[in-house]
């Protein structure tokens, strides 16, 4: 239980944080991304004021045992560079660009239910569960693909 | 619309890299929020409760936002709906396959000096700025 209370409240403060910087309004995500227009910085600044904090914080971690409501750090253990990581990139990149939303600004902006989001979070979980699918992932089920510890490795 | 807000971004954005450090520390999990959902359609029972529970945490700051006066976020959207659908498609698959977003490889990658998530950062950010160029100014187009 305190795991799961621990998860929503960094939630709630990883939505704050996207709300206060301006992150949630695709105007200010376009204006960043638009280097050819009207230039707005804005989400470089959020990027610098979040790796700070995260690097000392992910630092602090790897000096302390464990986590403080479970066994083990699940760190991301992959090191290689392949054609998914790449590909998966530029798939997302296009649909980033295409209207300033990604999957965090995406939720929290699910509170409004305005239409265009709703089509959009339906949009993303049907992309998300068409790849668990697809021949791209190698045709795997559900069921082959469903270790815990894989699934929470994930880079992101 | 574009004004630059240093001060705003750089406080959201701490409040962003704290959540991931707390996320880190309390749970042991990577504050990565494609990856968090992504999980959340495939992964076992036992593993579903701290992501449903993160993910409502977002969903929950902007109702815990408008308990205290500001306005639920209505953004100003692409109001074409096959755009906006073809775009969460993108935005799904892409993140799956590619083992991240924004947040994953962009705050905890980079935090983490991740080769792969700063390679995934540098050609989304490439891919998305040039969307927006052809979109925008049609180059190319």
């Amino acid at each position: 239980m305190p795991l799961v209370l621990a998860s929503f409240a960094c939630g709630l403060v990883f939505g704050a944080g996207l709300l206060i910087s301006g992150m949630t309004e695709p105007d200010k995500v376009l204006g960043f991304l638009d280097i050819f227009g009207a230039w707005d910085a804005t989400l470089a600044f959020v990027m610098a004021g979040a790796v700070a904090v995260s690097s000392v914080g992910f630092a602090l971690a790897q000096r302390r045992a464990a986590p403080l409501f479970a066994s083990g750090y699940l760190w991301p253990t992959r090191r290689d560079i392949d054609a998914p990581l790449v590909t998966g990139a530029v798939l997302f990149g296009v649909g980033w660009g295409l209207v300033g939303i990604c999957p965090g600004p995406a939720l929290v902006n699910l509170a409004g239910l305005s239409l265009p989001i709703v089509v959009f979070v339906g949009a993303m979980v049907i992309g998300m569960l068409g790849y668990e699918f697809s021949p791209a992932r190698g045709g795997t089920s559900v069921a082959a693909v469903e270790s815990p510890a894989v699934a929470s490795r994930t880079d992101g | 619309m574009h004004d630059l807000t240093p001060l705003h971004g750089l406080l959201g954005g701490a409040l962003i890299g704290l959540a991931a450090a707390a996320l880190m520390l309390f749970t042991g999990r990577l504050a990565g929020v494609s990856g968090i959902l992504g999980g959340l359609l495939t992964s076992r029972p036992t593993d579903r409760a701290w992501r449903i529970a993160f993910v409502a945490g977002l969903v929950a700051a902007p109702i815990l936002a408008a308990l205290a006066g500001a306005p639920l976020p209505r953004p100003a959207i692409a109001t074409n709906l096959a755009l906006v659908a073809a775009a969460g498609l993108l935005v799904g698959f892409g993140s799956r396959m590619g083992n991240g977003c924004t947040s994953g490889h962009g705050v905890c990658g980079f935090a983490r000096g991740s080769a792969r998530s700063i390679v995934a950062t540098v050609v989304f950010m490439g891919a998305a700025v040039l969307t927006v160029a052809i979109v925008r100014h049609g180059f190319g187009g």
